[in-house]
């Protein structure tokens, strides 16, 4: 957020009081939500309410020592975002100021009252344009690209509500601020172009989502799928795994961008990703990370007020993306922290409570958000899509509470955190009783078509065994497993491959952290088999103690660490064949 | 500087004063009684005519003849090197008798955040000479990570223990970064500071030491600076003098029990269970002030301790430290009624920066894959507990016998390892391959089978052969 580019100041007004992160002013005409500049240090600020004479402003930085009668100023602009090439590879702070900006201006601690553009102003970046002359174009088209990084070409756009016809194209090696294009009324566009986060920028139409996105975790993909475009929430315990998830999702997923916004979470987590994203390759392109990547920083101990924006950020930048026809993943650690924020905020105004001291527009607020996602067809003809995963962090674990159910009324993804699974280290500890994914049915034929056409068929029969071991599992625990007759006994031995082998997988290992479809569904299916074998030699009359000493069961744990995996699962598949063959 | 003599409101630690000229948010003021006793006090909120104030003593005494004088800055803490070895009040003046301080610099204690893109991920194991910690739940310079115990339990002793024992195994003798510890102590009883000074005293430990003292009957809200004036001594030794800086922080209850009463005095809206709203804000600015920075030497790592109200982890200062540290040590009541020393209950516990500071190059090979498999085992052990109360070992398979067998060996050897035991982590280990020799090879699925190999005893595979062929 530049000052060189905001408005002239259009009123001063003085600070009446300081409280915290809200300030109140008097004497000054702004509007609600034009960014304000609050005190002689000139904090960044935004009005939240307007009574009277008074303005309630919540203030994105530190307001230690600031007092009453020091200057307000508006800028007579909304909280807004820079959008252009530059966005990716880039870690922001909530209001989409550069951390590496801010760290060579003011050092390792974070301090305030300093400004950076959220675009570098002054590099120059290869223009293509793709029009020429004459051409009609309206807003959303496409006038030529720049390669941002070594994975994504940025696609300059008419921005939205402008038209016209082009009077003159630039090409070659332009800043973002010089004109691209100039149209026949004088309209100069450059790549330079400013959103409002707090609007959801347009589409022609929205689709509905056919396709999954790909994440490589099998509970996931095999059992409870996220469609592009499609919306997932997290919610778990502390320690239980969302923060690994969503790492997880960002590394592996096969969007084309990745937007992560880490909202009052560690800031070791952001570190992590900052250390780690430029070393891996996005396993589509086999490019860094990085390059297909933004990241958005406030972490727990950054002011309180950004942590409420920042997801207004972050899903800006994403939907910018899509505009141009892009696949966009964005995760949102933790949308608690930002539910709180507005708790906060909400509570220094004295605003009536609703459930919980949560403000009563939690649940439209949360609504709005997830809304922004979405399979679209963008204003320039071509489709895109946001798919958002948000963590969500209950207080006590306890999914009764405000945050979660609202959210779990707006998504369509479950995936259920569960701190048992992750005391006895079953990661990911998703629960698959708990859990859900509404997108299966839609997506199905996409697996079935791209994978096996047993693909649902089999993960049905999963499903199946996992719901009878549950149910097994309360006896169990009253007789122990012995006690059971054969037949169940047998059930349960099958659905501890399916725990152990399939669903448990580990996110630290080389290998283990993704897992291709293909070999997705040969594992369930290769358990499958073993499942038929076994009831069929039980039939036959095997006890059950020989049937669980097959050799080739026990190779199983073998495939998810194997790289080489398909001559390994045929081996084994050979060898489960050829060992219930010679048991009767 | 402007006193004023119009205190309009005295309630609970909140005072309001009436002012003529704009006061800073946060500044501190300085309030004299009538007897001519001065408390200090920080802006809690500041209006164009009336300012509202939290005194650090209390208010206690204070009537509306006090005068106030605002200071004109935000609360600073004096530091120095010399710093190390004294013993401060919880207001950071000091008590041990000693000189004068002389600082280097004062620092305001509201520390700013560190940049995220200025950090350095942590990953430098530190050896605390604990099984249960270093062998499950390892603790990596610049992280924090709590322990969550409840009333009258151990938690002061492990805390010594690791405060005691830590090292950084492959350093030693190279390397020149001194250590120092950092001790915080908020609303503990005269008692158990007492332990720690002696303790302090008895290893030497108090040269390299600064000793923050608010005890039980020291004022609540001198509780809220008190762990700022720590961390900011500690942020300073770290980045600015290279230590690597040991915390140690109890008891958060009592911290956060000051801001609730403050919070109750504002009559704000409260959140869960009548702690504010804004607590996991709060903690997250004391949290988070652990960590390395690139480029800098030294590392600032904590150890908060706080007892669970009912020993409840849903209760929020447990919930929301979880939430806000890097995993956590839980100590167990029902293994200290049976006398493990130390009781940890490696289950629910969790070092979240342990993945990239083990294994090769940093322990050993096995580690990640050995502290998997005590977890697995151990947790399945642990289940079959119930189960054989009801049925009787007898009702069980062979291998849930193991299972039960291994979960009781593993407390008894591994995690009981006593107060005085150091064990290097090749010990905790080996220790840990003897345990799991007890189990069949093809039981430890969630080692690597070349590990296994390596590592697994040979005197148990020779028992296990021979049984086989038996
Ligand atoms: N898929 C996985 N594979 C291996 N380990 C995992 C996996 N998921 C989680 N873990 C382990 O669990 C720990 C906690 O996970 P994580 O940090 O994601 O929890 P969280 O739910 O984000 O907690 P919080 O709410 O406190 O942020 C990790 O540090 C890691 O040790
Ligand atoms: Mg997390």
């Amino acid at each position: 957020m530049s000052k060189a580019k905001e408005p002239e100041q259009t009123d001063t007004g003085r600070i009446s009081n300081v409280s915290g992160p809200v300030v109140q002013a008097k004497g000054l005409s702004a509007r609600m939500n034009d960014v304000v500049r609050v005190g002689e240090e000139e904090l960044m600020g935004e009005v939240i309410e307007i009574e009277g004479d008074v303005t309630t402003i919540q203030v994105y930085e530190e307001t230690s020592g600031i007092s009453p009668g020091e200057p307000v100023v508006t800028t007579g602009s909304p909280l807004s975002v820079e959008l252009g090439p530059g966005i990716l590879d880039s870690i922001y702070d909530g209001v989409q100021r550069p951390l590496d900006v801010l760290e060579d201006e003011m050092g390792d601690f974070l301090d305030r009252g300093v400004d950076a553009p959220g675009i570098d102003l002054e590099k120059e970046w290869e223009f293509t344009p793709e029009v020429e002359e004459g051409d009609e174009v309206s807003e959303g088209d496409v006038l030529g690209t720049v390669p941002e990084t070594v994975s994504i070409d940025h696609k300059v756009m008419v921005p939205p509500d402008e038209a016209g016809t082009v009077a003159d194209v630039n090409e070659g090696e332009l800043t973002v601020e010089d004109t691209v294009v100039e149209l026949e009324d004088g309209t100069e566009i450059s790549m330079l172009q400013e959103w409002p986060v707090r609007k959801a920028r347009p589409t022609a139409d929205k689709k509905r989502p056919k396709t999954p996105l790909i994440t490589g975790q099998r509970i996931l993909d095999t059992l409870f799928p996220i469609a592009k475009g499609g919306t997932a929430a997290i919610p778990g315990p502390f320690g239980s795994g969302k923060t690994v998830t969503q790492h997880q999702l960002a590394k592996w997923s096969d969007a084309d961008i990745v937007v992560y916004v880490g909202c009052g979470e560690r800031g070791n987590e952001m570190t992590e990703v900052i250390e780690d994203f430029p070393e891996l390759e996005d396993p589509k392109t086999g490019n860094p990370l990085m390059a297909r990547t933004s990241l958005i920083a406030n972490t727990s101990n950054m002011p309180v007020a950004a942590r409420e924006s920042c997801v207004y950020t972050g899903i800006t930048l994403a939907e910018y993306y899509r505009d141009m026809g892009y696949d966009v993943a964005l995760m949102a650690d933790s949308t608690s922290r930002w539910a709180e924020a507005m708790r906060e905020i909400s509570s220094r105004l004295e605003e009536m409570p609703g459930e919980e001291g949560y403000p009563a527009y939690l649940a439209a607020a949360l609504a709005e958000f997830y809304e922004r996602s979405g399979l679209v067809e963008t204003l320039g003809g071509d489709q895109g899509s946001i798919s958002v995963v948000g963590a969500v962090s209950p207080p006590g674990g306890d999914f009764s509470e405000p945050v979660t159910q609202n959210t779990l009324r707006i998504v369509k993804c479950f995936w259920a955190l569960d701190a048992d699974l992750a005391e006895r280290r079953h990661f990911p500890s998703i629960n698959w009783n708990d859990s859900y994914s509404l997108y299966r049915k839609q997506l199905d034929p996409y697996f079935e078509g791209e994978v096996s056409d047993e693909w649902a068929d089999t993960r049905q029969w999963a499903v199946g065994v996992l719901d009878e071991e549950s149910e097994l599992q309360e006896v169990v625990q009253l007789v122990g497993k012995d006690a059971l007759p054969e037949d169940q006994q047998l059930t349960l031995e099958v659905s501890r491959f399916i725990r152990e082998v399939f669903l448990q997988q580990n996110a630290f290992h080389d290998v283990d952290t993704y897992c291709e479809l293909d070999k997705q569904f040969r594992m369930l299916d290769l358990i499958q088999q073993y499942n038929d074998h076994a009831f069929e030699a039980l039939d036959a009359g095997v006890p059950v103690d020989e049937i669980e000493d097959v050799e080739a069961a026990q190779r199983f744990f073998d495939i998810p660490v194997e790289d080489d995996w398909e001559p390994l699962v045929d081996e084994i598949e050979d060898q489960l064949d050829s060992e219930f063959q010679e048991m009767y | 500087m402007k006193e004023y003599k119009t205190i309009q409101e005295i309630s609970g630690p909140l005072v309001f004063v009436e002012v003529d000229e704009p006061v800073g948010y946060d500044e501190i003021v300085e309030i004299k009684l009538e007897d001519g006793t001065t408390k200090r006090g920080q802006v809690l909120e500041s209006g164009e005519d009336i300012v509202s104030l939290q005194v650090f003593e209390g208010t206690d005494e204070l009537d509306r003849n006090s005068s106030v004088r605002f200071l004109g800055e935000t609360m600073k803490m004096p530091v120095t090197e010399d710093l190390l070895g004294r013993v401060l009040s919880g207001r950071g003046n000091p008590i041990d008798g000693g000189a004068d301080i002389v600082p280097d610099e004062r620092r305001d204690i509201v520390g700013a955040a560190i940049n995220p893109h200025a950090r350095e991920y942590p990953r430098e194991f530190i050896q605390t000479g604990v099984s249960a910690v270093d062998g499950m739940n390892t603790l990596i310079r610049g992280q924090k990570l709590p322990i969550f115990s409840g009333s009258g339990l151990p938690h002061n002793d492990l805390a010594l223990q690791i405060a005691r024992q830590a090292t950084v195994p492959e350093e030693e003798g190279d390397d020149d970064t001194e250590f120092a510890v950092i001790f915080g102590a908020m609303g503990i009883t005269r008692e158990e500071a007492d332990e720690f000074l002696e303790e302090f005293e008895r290893t030497g430990a108090l040269e390299r030491s600064v000793v923050f003292l608010n005890l039980a009957d020291d004022p609540a809200v001198e509780r809220i600076v008190t762990p700022r004036m720590a961390l900011t001594t500690a942020e300073y030794l770290a980045f600015e003098k290279g230590y690597h800086v040991l915390t140690i922080l109890t008891d958060i209850t009592n911290y956060c029990e000051a801001l609730r009463e403050i919070g109750a005095a504002r009559e704000e809206v409260p959140g869960r269970r009548g702690y504010p709203g804004y607590m996991y804000t709060d903690l997250a600015n004391l949290y988070e002030r652990a960590g390395r920075i690139e480029g800098e030497e030294g590392s600032v790592t904590q150890l908060p301790i706080l007892t669970m109200p009912g020993d409840d982890d849903t209760h929020p200062i447990p919930d929301l430290t979880g939430y806000i540290t890097e995993g956590q040590i839980y100590i167990d009541r029902r293994m200290d009624s049976e006398g493990y020393e130390p009781p940890v209950d490696v289950l629910p516990s969790l070092s979240r920066l342990m993945d990239d500071g083990i294994g090769e190059g940093f322990t050993r090979e096995d580690h990640e894959d050995v502290a998997n498999q005590l977890y697995a085992a151990y947790a399945e052990g642990n289940d079959l507990r119930d189960l054989v109360n009801i049925v009787g070992r007898e009702a069980l398979s062979e291998r849930d016998n193991r299972y039960l067998d291994f979960a009781d060996d593993f407390e008894e050897d591994f995690v009981n390892q006593g107060w005085n035991t150091n064990r290097s982590i090749e010990d905790t280990l080996d220790l840990a391959w003897d345990l799991l020799g007890t189990l069949p090879k093809q039981e430890l699925k969630r080692i690597d089978k070349d590990l296994v190999e390596k590592y697994y005893p040979e005197d148990a595979e020779a028992e296990e052969e021979a049984e086989a062929t038996a």
